[in-house]
């Protein structure tokens, strides 16, 4: 037991650092994309809603391993993707290529997340803002999107954990990570369950600290809702 | 494009695809069914609060939700490899075997993902049932089994259909991933065509068209299910 955790924990570690960055750049990719979709949903624009909403579909219709091998395999079959560098620098990669496919795909989660939060905002604190003179970016940036984060959160919480499972497709187009570690260690240790159990506990892991990281922003987030404490007002009378 | 959708057809592709498709939906339906069984009684275990039994599902539930599918499917997979070629051997039927076998793996992992979120789902629709409904039932000396299936039933089905559309189009999503262990459902299809035709974007398409046809066909399903729901809710 002791020689199966000294040969698989480093090499799984290992993973995880891939692990994390595979999660980390598609969730920062993925929001943003995933916000823009959203704004385009509730634009009132035809077009841009429609695009959304049809991208949306798409993506959140088909498996994330469908998409994967889109990029990765049915794409490289085009001449002028081969023949663009920038182009074929990202789909001739594993990791890059399970990066944008990540991205793309909880971009679309993402914007169903971002919209629900979008649209529990009051419009009565969108006038007040505009009566207040500030310009649409202005209130957006410092009214809407605030109130509307703070709505999404649990839901995008969800999210993260998600995208964290769903990294482990990577495994399946060459990208070392966890999954592709443990699956190489189950089949020279024989080991299945102790190599799953380990594996199973670092994702735990990582996903706890995820959701922890989750609720420290929600609970900065929602500071205005906490009795003053510290060098507040409700710590006055007991120092008195 | 040298090569398009006429010769995927040309050259007996489609019957395979459709195949493939039919293996899918059947993965899918069996997985749900048996994540429908083992939800509802690890959701009423998880309503009753039973003791000792209630972490058990807590313990299932949180690992089964918070570790990768793809990881799921070796562990069943690799483990029950060794031991169902064994078995078919000493029976002198392996070939057999070999093609049941990847199927029964196949739902029998997507089924435990499905037990886990619909657990959840069930719980939750329980959960929201009044206390007083239970409550007056057995006052008025229903046995327990009756009450499940007059009373918390009917409620609890009705709450948690939009739940349960979620872990169906999960699920028939996640069957894409036994892929991995060599049943020939769409995405294997896909990839072996993908493979020996050299032409993988055309069938990938093809494949994405295909799952996607059935997320939609059946989120229609579950939309009008809902409906018929509230009608009688209404009547």
């Amino acid at each position: 037991m002791w020689d199966l955790i000294q040969q698989s924990v480093p090499r799984l570690m290992s993973g995880l650092i891939v692990t994390v960055v595979l999660t980390g750049l598609s969730a920062l990719a993925g929001f943003h994309l995933g916000l823009g979709l959203a704004l385009m949903r509730l634009s009132g624009s035809r077009v841009a809603a429609g695009f959304a909403k049809a991208y949306s579909t798409l993506f959140r219709g088909t498996p994330l391993l469908v998409q994967l091998f889109l990029f990765y395999y049915g794409l490289g079959e085009f001449a002028f993707i081969r023949d663009t560098p920038a182009l074929w620098w990202l789909f001739s990669e594993g990791s890059r290529c399970a990066v944008l496919a990540l991205a793309l795909n909880t971009a679309a989660y993402t914007s169903e997340i971002l919209r629900g939060g979008l649209m529990s905002v009051p419009a009565g604190v969108t006038e007040a803002a505009q009566a207040c003179g500030m310009s649409k970016w202005l209130a957006f940036r410092r009214i809407v999107f605030p109130l509307a984060l703070r709505q999404a959160l649990p839901a995008y919480g969800n999210e993260l954990i998600l995208i964290a499972k769903g990294s482990s497709l990577a495994s399946t187009i060459t990208v070392l990570e966890i999954t592709g570690h443990a699956k190489r260690l189950m089949s020279q240790t024989y080991a299945i369950f102790e190599v799953f159990a380990i594996a199973g506990a670092i994702y735990l892991l990582f996903n706890l600290v995820l959701t922890g990281a989750v609720r420290l922003l929600e609970w900065r987030l929602m500071r205005h809702t906490r009795p003053l404490t510290g060098a507040g007002i409700a710590a006055a009378p007991a120092a008195a | 494009m040298e090569f398009g959708f006429a010769n995927v057809w040309r050259d007996g592709w489609v019957g395979a695809i459709l195949q493939g498709a039919a293996l899918t939906v059947a993965v899918g339906v069996l997985a749900m069914l048996m994540g429908l069984v083992i939800g509802t009684v690890f959701g009423l275990i998880k309503w009753r609060r039973v003791p000792v039994l209630e972490w058990a599902v807590d313990l299932y539930t949180t690992v089964v939700r918070g570790v990768p599918e793809l990881l799921i499917i070796y562990l069943l997979f690799f483990s029950s490899v060794e031991f169902v070629t064994n078995v078919a051997r000493a029976f002198g039927f392996a070939d057999l075997a070999q093609g049941g076998f990847a199927f029964i793996v196949a739902v029998v992992a997507i089924g435990a993902i499905a037990s886990a979120y619909a657990t959840e789902v069930i719980r939750g629709a329980l959960a929201a049932i009044p206390k007083g409904h239970v409550e007056a039932a057995r006052a008025l000396g229903l046995p327990g089994g009756r009450i499940f299936r007059r009373i918390i039933a009917p409620q609890m089905l009705r709450i948690a259909v939009p739940g349960l559309n979620n872990v169906w189009q999960t699920t028939i999503k996640d069957t894409a991933l036994v892929s991995v262990t060599g049943l020939a459902e769409l995405m294997r299809v896909s990839y072996v065509g993908a493979g020996s035709t050299r032409h993988p974007f055309i069938f990938y398409v093809i494949a994405a068209a295909v799952y996607l046809a059935i997320t939609l066909i059946s989120q229609t399903g579950f939309d009008l299910a809902e409906r018929l729901l509230r009608l009688r809710q209404r009547g």
